[in-house]
């Protein structure tokens, strides 16, 4: 292993930066003669704006202009993009309603964007907001799917009758039918993914920067991918060409999916910038976070497995509804189809899958993306299926699992929705689980804790996912309204140093150690020589960003490829430079040999020579050493794993707390394993959050229950006990790096296994269901209800 | 937050002065709930009147039968005295299960307790240690203090200047915290004093309160059997997102057995 | 209503004109331009603009400026020495400790004061501790490593 290379626990560059509080977020930047934004935001779920009056805001102190929905439709402003479209089986486009950055005339969730003001300082903005008067018709709401779909609901949009955007399917409704009719057993459950929101550390924020001396704009924003937002937001929203518009962005505290999407307020203060010609700033606060970044999940499922005699699945199917809000968000509907009914065959080799999904529209803040995004999804339900058929078949749930899997012989293995899987080892992971999980004692640990008057219970559950986003034409196939490729460029300066620009993002993956590993293990550059740039579209070539799990699996590919073309380069000059054929020459640790000579150049010397071309092939190589690939991937790649979860419950009070937790993933190879433990951590904590903690709840007219950190539960550290992780490489078999992802695995595998796992320590009760969040009270009354 | 003018006296009466002067005043204590609360525009008061540099509120001291806290005096202060750990080690929990550790740093007595937030700890303590609450005014009996929501005995131009806590024979806190905010969802103090059995109940009612249902049981018999036939009437009960009234009902039993169990009961 | 409020932060003494409503985090962000300590709530849940004021940690968000006046306070930007990192800094590091850098100024603060109190905080010790301190990135198994580590480093400077 080269030191510091592919395969090494190197310390962060980023981190330096971080601990010395000098790292630089959207709010740490002020622009001179900067204005602050502040946005009224309905207090209604529905409502048609009667009449909106900003006279007394204008006049306030400070105050040096407010904006309406009128305003920026009068100036031609477009509305947000939906990226993806689904098309429903009866081969209708999916309803796209309107998405004006500030609401003209009916506003359609709480937190919705009615009007903006700007004023010399935050405080001085929000006293004025307060003085804006809006008269609203208040009008019936659905908040929930159940209210969305019932009998004569209010439309959230009068052309999506029946409150429904799509009603899409993939599979074979036929041959699932006929698997169905000749099963040995069938077992259904309903499933409700609970909503979530993904509360990254660092609320959204945004600067819009016009420079009327050149007419450019410069947007700073809390993005995951600022390409994408400046190709959403320059083409659909503001008609600004992309060499007249730079969006940036610096260090951003966490996504989790939240911080890809084109939000209304980058478009407000880029063009409010403009209008008034200075610097716009707005920062969100987190109750209004809570009411303005999109949320996550909120399907609700019936589905059926058909088993024969001895356990085999025989087929599936799946009805689902998926809440998408009041408006699309930017992949919104991508999430509840592509991203997760293509994943219900999970590790099994199910032959018959058939799936309904229509995705609804409801008085409620858009939902889309959030770590895992339609995985953990089709996870959860399938998981839990497949306990419940575990149950009612008898046989036990880790011999039901493994009797299913695809063997490792049966790769590449084509699933009966869409994916074809390139390589796993389901068999292996479960093994490595369960022993480092120490399960066979198990039933020791259940007899130590009952003798301290406490129920413990464990759970398992294997997992997929598709990672790495994917080859742009099938994506592109499946509805994508953009490419799915990565860029990175390699500049190898003057004295051998080396500044990697790629179109990945970091907010908190760590790609400033470990690309930097890549270009340390291709070019021999000692690591503390390579800079990573990223987050800049000045800057950086025209990326995709990060989500997706996606940063290795493309970026780091595409980041490969271009540290290729520089060996090639670097072996054409070395050729030259020892009178040798560039066939001849090995590059290995940093030199350029001539083989089976000690004739050698060291790849600085290279470098100096391309950039001081006084003895360099001028007549049939340029001068310079900078490189750029673009890779767009030949499939997804397809991490899975087992994880095991064991509880203990206190029946006194309903109290779950999660006493151990095992993971065995396999993200093919890995560069950097502390970096990827400390993933594994995370996602398996925002999994036990999702199962035991977090919920998003509206009451009936729209209102939003949940919105603050007082009510929305965060796990905290005194919840959680330390993770065992371990991992089982099995390597992609199509990118060179043979990476898969490892950022959402956590967040996918973990609900069900902890789900799981508190049905199993109330299996005494007979209970077989446990909503998320296993709250204590949900438990309590489950008890309650099983002993009365 | 609205815009307010500042005050920092130096004597009670230059504060009472204040307050007499201006009707929409608060008084600013820790501010570990007003100050959140003027952040979101729920609270528009004309003038802040903090009290950190009155000389005199932030003792605690020994007075043989009791211990006297001072009004400023911070929660991990309470938590950390060797005078309150050695006379009252269920007081200093109590402190101990506030908030966080930082919100111990700044959250004084005086102010939880004459906010009355339901769900917060302080209340518990007071009461079920029938405390008595001295202000710039007079005593006023722990009994007579609590009165509804966010409402206690306090008259306008009243404040809290100490609390004095007589040493029981025992006590001990049992607290179910809200996951999210950590607040009591349901808090409940057993204590053994010179006045007779108390048992008081935080985060389950519009303000903390004795249960005397619960007194009742426990002076037949001092155990957690005698609490096993009791059951709560929910109906008054607080119902929330985290917890039905039902719910708490439960759980007012729950915890007051955890804290008998610690005494031994 | 401006009044002037006056300090020390990391040892220099300052001071800002600012209106009686200002948090002392907005003065320390905004007058004083130290950006490292965070904002990342608004209900004094997340712990990310943990400072210390007269050497306890507090949270900077929920406090007025005009309320630090003559305090001692300290930020995570006078947390390192001559250019040489805190032994907490460095076990953050060393143990991977942070991701997205938020949380961690607000962690590391509050970290520094436990260990004050503290010297050889144990594991539940230490998660109990941080429970006014959120991270959404870690799954704070390897913070708590890291100020264990830290907290060791520490006694072995002393």
């Amino acid at each position: 292993m080269t030191e510091n290379g592919i395969g090494a626990a190197v310390r962060r560059k980023e981190d330096h930066r971080f601990i010395t509080g000098k790292g630089q977020y959207v709010d740490d930047i002020n622009r001179p003669n900067q204005l602050y934004a502040v946005i009224l935001r309905s207090p209604l779920a529905h409502g048609k704006i009667k009449s909106l009056e900003t006279d007394a805001a204008k006049a306030a102190p400070g105050v040096v202009a407010v904006f309406t929905g009128a305003d920026m439709a009068a100036a031609g402003v477009g509305g947000l993009p939906c990226g993806w479209g689904i098309t429903s089986s009866d081969g209708s486009p999916m309803a796209e309603p309107g998405h004006p950055p500030l609401a003209v005339d009916v506003v359609h969730h709480v937190g919705d964007q009615v009007a903006v003001v700007l004023a010399e300082t935050k405080a001085a903005a929000r006293d004025a907001v307060e003085l804006i008067e809006v008269d609203y018709d208040d009008l019936p709401a659905v908040a929930s799917l159940d209210a969305a779909g019932a009998e004569g609901a209010p439309l959230v949009w009068d052309d999506a009758p029946g409150n429904i955007c799509f009603d899409w399917e993939i599979g074979d409704a036929a041959a699932t039918d006929a698997a169905f009719a000749k099963a040995a057993q069938v077992v259904s459950i309903d499933i409700v993914n609970n909503r979530l929101i993904a509360n990254a550390m660092e609320p959204r924020a945004a600067i819009g920067d016009y420079d009327s001396g050149k007419d450019e704009y410069t947007l700073f924003t809390t993005s995951q991918n600022p390409h994408v937002i400046r190709m959403l937001m320059g083409a659909f929203v503001l008609g600004i060409p992309e060499h007249k518009l730079r969006v940036v962005s610096p260090d951003v505290g966490g996504g989790f999916g939240s911080k890809i999407f084109h939000y209304a307020e980058e478009a407000i203060v880029t063009w409010a910038s403009k209008q008034v010609d200075r610097p716009v700033k707005w920062t969100a606060d987190r109750s209004e976070s809570f009411i303005s970044d999109a949320h996550g999940r909120d399907h609700v499922s019936h589905a059926e497995l058909a088993l024969s005699e001895d356990g085999e699945f025989l087929g599936l199917r799946v009805d689902t509804r998926a809440n998408l809000g009041a408006y699309l968000s930017t992949f919104g509907p991508a999430v509840p189809t592509i991203l997760y009914a293509t994943l219900l065959a999970g590790t099994y080799k199910t032959p018959a899958i058939h799936a309904r999904v229509r995705g609804m529209f409801t008085h409620t803040v858009p939902v889309d993306a959030y770590r895992g995004a339609g995985r953990p999804e089709a996870s959860y339900l399938l998981e839990r299926l497949v306990d419940r058929a575990a149950k009612v078949t008898g046989i036990d749930p880790i011999e039901l699992r493994r009797r299913n899997f695809i063997k490792p012989d049966e790769f590449p293995y084509q699933t009966p929705v869409a994916l074809e899987y390139d390589i796993g080892d389901y068999d292996a992971a479960v093994d490595k689980a369960l022993e480092l999980a120490d399960y066979d004692n198990f039933a020791q640990r259940r007899e130590e804790s009952a003798s301290r008057g406490k129920l413990r219970g464990v759970g398992i559950a294997t997992y997929i996912e598709a990672c790495g986003i994917a080859p742009s034409n099938v994506a592109g196939a499946l509805g994508a309204r953009a490419g799915l490729y990565e860029a990175g460029t390699v500049r190898v300066n003057p004295t051998g140093s080396v500044s990697v620009f790629t179109g990945s993002h970091s907010h908190g993956q760590g790609h400033e150690t470990t690309f930097a590993q890549l270009v340390t293990e291709a070019l021999g550059v000692d690591f503390d020589n390579v800079s990573i740039v990223h987050g800049d579209t000045a800057k950086v070539p025209f990326g995709m960003g990060t989500y997706g799990s996606r940063s290795a699996a493309v970026g780091g590919v595409a980041l490969m490829n271009a540290l290729e073309k520089i060996r090639t380069k670097s072996r054409k000059i070395a050729a030259h430079l020892l009178e040798a054929s560039a066939e001849d020459i090995e590059f290995k640790d940093g030199k350029l040999t001539v083989v089976g000579t000690d004739r050698s150049v060291a790849f600085g010397d290279v470098a100096m020579a391309a950039y001081v071309p006084h003895n360099y092939p001028l007549d049939t190589l340029e001068p310079g050493l900078e490189e750029t690939a673009f890779y767009d991937p030949k499939n997804f790649t397809f991490p899975a794993g087992c994880h095991i979860c064991e509880v203990e419950i206190d029946p006194d009070t309903g109290v779950v707390d999660v006493v151990s937790f095992t993971a065995a993933d396999d993200f093919g190879r890995i560069i950097n394993p502390m970096i990827v433990e400390g993933q594994v951590h995370g996602g398996v904590t925002q999994g036990i959050g999702q199962a035991l903690y977090e919920q998003c709840v509206y009451d009936d007219s729209g209102q939003l229950l949940s919105g603050s950190m007082m009510d929305y539960c965060l796990p905290r550290a005194d919840n959680l006990p330390n993770f065992a992780v371990t991992t089982n490489v099995t390597p992609c078999t199509h990118n060179v790096l043979g990476v898969k992802g490892c950022g959402e695995a956590g967040a996918i595998g973990t609900p069900p296994a902890v789900i799981n796992a508190v049905v199993n320590a109330l299996s005494e009760y007979k209970i077989d269901d446990m909503p998320m969040p296993a709250t204590p009270e949900r438990v309590w009354q489950a008890i309650q209800s099983a002993t009365n | 937050m609205y815009e307010f003018n500042y005050h920092r006296p130096t004597s009670l009466e230059d504060v009472s002065e204040i307050l007499a002067a201006n009707d929409e005043a608060k008084i600013l204590a820790g501010g570990m709930t007003l100050l959140p609360t003027m952040k979101m525009r729920l609270a528009q008061p004309s003038d802040l009147v903090d009290l950190s540099a009155i000389d005199g509120l932030s003792d605690i001291s020994d007075t043989g039968d009791a211990i006297e806290i001072g009004a400023m005096v911070r929660h991990a202060d309470v938590a950390g005295s060797d005078i309150v750990q050695n006379a009252i080690p269920a007081l200093a929990e109590l402190a101990n299960s506030i908030g966080d550790a930082q919100v111990r740093n700044r959250g004084t007595l005086g102010g939880s307790i004459a906010n009355s937030d339901p769900a917060s700890d302080y209340p518990a303590a007071v009461l079920g240690l029938d405390a008595v609450i001295k202000t710039n005014k007079r005593e006023i009996a722990a009994d007579d203090y609590f009165k509804g929501l966010f409402e206690t005995a306090l008259e306008a131009n009243e404040l809290v200047v100490s609390v004095k806590f007589p040493k029981p024979k025992k006590a001990a806190y049992a607290k179910f915290p809200n996951p999210a905010s950590r607040y009591a969802v349901v808090g409940v103090m057993v204590a053994e004093t010179d006045s007779g059995l108390r048992v008081a109940v935080t985060g389950a009612g519009a303000c903390a309160y004795r249960a005397t249902e619960i007194e009742a049981a426990l002076g037949k018999s001092f155990s957690t059997d005698a609490l096993a036939g009791i059951s709560m009437d929910a109906a008054d009960l607080n119902d929330d997102l985290h917890a039905s009234s039902e719910y708490r009902a439960h759980l007012i039993g729950v915890m007051a057995g955890r804290a008998v169990s610690t005494l031994g009961g | 209503m401006t009044t002037k409020v006056s300090f020390t932060l990391n040892g220099e003494a300052v001071s800002a004109e600012v209106d009686s409503r200002t948090l002392l985090v907005e003065m320390i962000r905004e007058n004083l331009g130290k950006t490292g300590t965070h904002v990342g709530c608004d209900t004094s849940q997340c712990g990310a603009c943990v400072i210390h004021l007269d050497g306890r940690s507090v949270k900077s968000c929920t406090m007025l400026a005009v309320q630090a006046e003559g305090a001692d306070v300290a930020t995570i930007e006078g947390v390192a020495t001559n250019g040489k990192l805190h032994p907490m800094q460095e076990a953050f590091r060393e143990h991977h400790g942070l991701q997205c850098g938020y949380c961690t100024p607000g962690m590391i603060m509050s970290s520094l004061d436990l260990v004050k109190q503290n010297p050889d905080p144990d594991e539940k010790q230490i998660r109990e501790w941080l429970e006014g301190n959120l991270c959404r990135c870690t799954g704070y198994q390897n913070i708590v490593r890291a100020v264990k580590a830290g907290a060791q480093a520490m006694r072995a400077d002393d």
